[in-house]
């Protein structure tokens, strides 16, 4: 890197192959720049781990809703209004005092969109994606989560055909809480399964 | 309203910029506009990605997403 800041910075060769794919789909008239930001302002913007905390607070004060969101998430997660791509075939797994649950997907990224909008950069590292298969407990404690010895960990893995949600527990305490208020507790790493 | 300041509030998760540098924005841009031109689900381009991925586990991941956009568009007839 050139420490003279009067020169543009070093471009990488992948950025600049990324560039050239943008100039030539314009160039050839086949969308605008525009259309991109459009598309980068939505996922940046738009749609987050708040769709999903919305949905985790909707299930801890409706049972009614809850029942429906673990039977078929997608369907039950559209009733709020949330959809959209990667949000098909979503599925909701809750975690109890016996079980915790924790999301991952070892071939690529695939994450539910509609609810926790893009992955974070570890979910995509190849640590993350190797090692929660094989030593799930080990990785969440590096992560700051402790899973108590007497709850067992399932992992899920994330594919073409389900993209999964955690649902946490409710937090002791919380009774007097209402469902905004709620949602306010509920982080995306709780909706992955990386903290409790 | 929900508060939009709070843990989940959009649009840094958690804290952390959903893109780490612009032009992994602009990659990730292309690949959902053209998805939506050509009318595909991302399965059209997680195809190309898997792959990518696979070939070189510990490469940085919009490096992979990089070399699979352009193998998607040039499968598309895109890039000629």
């Amino acid at each position: 890197m050139s420490d003279d800041h009067h020169h543009p910075r070093d471009v990488s060769p992948i950025e600049a192959r990324v560039h050239a794919l943008e100039e030539l789909l314009v160039e050839k008239g086949y969308l605008a720049h525009a259309d991109i930001d459009n598309f980068i302002q939505y996922y940046e913007h738009d749609i987050g781990p708040l769709n999903g905390a919305k949905v985790v607070a909707r299930a801890w004060v409706d049972p009614a809703y809850k029942e429906r969101l673990l039977a078929a998430g997608t369907a039950a997660i559209d009733e709020l209004g949330f959809g959209g791509p990667e949000g098909e075939h979503l599925v909701v797994v809750e975690n109890t005092d016996e079980v915790h649950h924790v999301v991952v997907c070892t071939l690529c990224s695939c994450y539910p969109w509609p609810v926790l909008g893009l992955p974070p950069e570890w979910y995509k590292s190849a640590p993350y994606r190797s090692r929660v298969v094989r030593e799930p407990r080990a990785v969440l404690a590096e992560m700051g989560c402790d899973v108590p010895d007497g709850v067992r960990i399932e992992v899920w893995d994330s594919s073409a055909e389900a993209r999964y949600l955690v649902l946490p527990q409710r937090p002791a305490g919380t009774e007097n809480l209402d469902e905004e208020a709620l949602a306010a507790l509920v982080t995306r790493d709780h909706m992955i399964g990386v903290a409790r | 309203m929900i508060e939009t300041a709070g843990p989940a509030a959009p649009p840094r998760r958690n804290g952390e910029l959903v893109f780490d540098e612009p032009w992994h924005a602009r990659a990730f841009g292309i690949c959902v506009t053209v998805l939506e031109r050509e009318g595909l689900g991302w399965d059209a381009f997680r195809r190309h990605l898997v792959p990518v991925i696979e070939a070189d586990p510990d490469a940085p991941y919009y490096d992979a997403f990089a070399v699979a956009l352009e193998r998607f568009l040039g499968e598309r007839g895109l890039t000629a």
